[in-house]
């Protein structure tokens, strides 16, 4: 028994400095971890086409995609992007004057960590502060003109690798742990995390659909499902996955999912954009 | 206002085929709004498709047909450098008309 506890205290001391120790290097380790683990359980598939969820998971799916994207659905949608985009707003400005690179091509940079408000940065906060900056209405985050001009701008950054960065801060560590923790986080009345399908299961079918896997599902959005019968952006996503799961939602842009954004984006760095998307 | 009309048409040996992408709500008639209204029918009636001035393909739709509808056929007798026009009118008189080159 003595022998036990003894053992326990020096586990316990060396694993609290352990963790002091690796406290920054964390979300770069979880990051090989991450993507060794979709490379291992799916050997077949390159690494860039898991940004195409469920079509890298499935030949049939795949063949019908293909022929899809010959006329994809989420065509009007980038070009209402493009004159939303363009638009001036009553002040005179566009949104070109909000970004860097006046927009074009920025979207792998987002979320961000915005070191000086100490909080996430979504490209979609980024949009409705940028409409609110010029004294606009704001968009509704699920879908339309958000939808649109998300749309436009991944189009404008197809191709380009996830760049997401968690600088060496405390708050930005903790915004990335957030994140993680939401992520692998049971709930709702059926008790599903995120991870449950699309980690554990990703390719398999809940009824009748084709799970994605985690790794890269962000790369492909916004997107046009047709089982939403139109556009939708990462809040709606985050949203109606929950409510899928059978939990409250939270609301859109809420912090925790902004976080879950970050963590999620970050371990598909590297991995091109692909969106905006098409999905079943 | 950009076009509510994706065309593309190819011409092969010996048939040109034709896919079309069409933005519209296709409402049903049957389905309520949010506050429990019912949002009333508004969906296309008739496509058509003219090639060297003769009516090539005439589509009839009700409100079975979803929305944004997707429509691809082939038909012979036209060449490469065609024009190939489209036509659709819906229940409540819109409509939009689009002419594209065959490639």
């Amino acid at each position: 028994m003595r022998k036990i506890i003894v053992f326990i205290t020096v586990m316990t001391i060396f694993g609290a400095q352990s963790c002091l120790a690796i406290e920054s290097l964390a979300p770069e380790k979880d990051f090989k971890a991450f993507r060794g683990f979709f490379i291992k359980r799916f050997p077949k598939v390159p690494l860039d086409d898991f940004v195409n969820g469920p079509y890298s998971m499935n030949q049939d799916m795949r063949k019908q995609w293909i022929e899809k994207e010959e006329l994809p659905p989420y065509d009007f949608s980038v070009d209402r992007g493009k004159e939303l985009f363009s638009a001036q707003f009553k002040n005179g400005k566009t949104f070109a004057d909000c970004f860097p690179n006046k927009g074009v091509g920025i979207r792998q940079n987002y979320p961000f960590f915005d070191e000086k408000k100490n909080e996430v940065v979504t490209l979609e906060l980024a949009i409705n502060r940028c409409l609110e900056a010029n004294g606009e209405k704001p968009y509704s985050y699920l879908n339309d003109d958000m939808a649109a001009v998300t749309a436009y701008m991944a189009f404008t950054s197809r191709g380009k690798p996830f760049d997401i960065k968690v600088p060496n801060n405390p708050r930005a560590l903790e915004a990335y742990e957030s994140g993680k923790q939401y992520f692998y986080q049971r709930r709702g009345q059926l008790n599903f995390s995120c991870a449950s399908c699309h980690v554990q299961n990703p390719g398999e079918r809940i009824r009748g659909e084709m799970l994605a896997p985690a790794l890269g599902i962000l790369n492909a959005m916004p997107i046009y499902r047709s089982e939403w019968g139109g556009m939708g952006t990462i809040s709606r996503r985050f949203t109606s996955c929950n409510s899928q799961v059978r939990a409250t939602p939270l609301e859109p842009q809420d912090s925790s999912y902004r976080n879950l954004e970050y963590y999620l984006s970050y371990m598909s760095n590297g991995l091109p954009i692909s969106g905006p998307g098409a999905r079943p | 206002m950009p076009s509510t009309i994706r065309v593309r048409a190819i011409a092969g040996t010996e048939t040109t085929e034709v896919q079309v992408l069409i933005q519209h709500p296709m409402d049903s008639g049957f389905v309520k709004d949010a506050q429990g209204n019912l949002i009333p029918a508004h969906h296309i009636e008739t496509v058509q498709f003219e090639a060297g001035g003769k009516t090539v393909f005439t589509a009839l739709w009700g409100p079975a047909v979803s929305k944004d509808p997707f429509v691809k056929f082939s038909f012979k007798g036209a060449k490469k450098g065609d024009d190939l026009k489209i036509t659709w009118v819906d229940n409540m008189g819109a409509t939009d008309t689009t002419t594209a080159k065959i490639q």
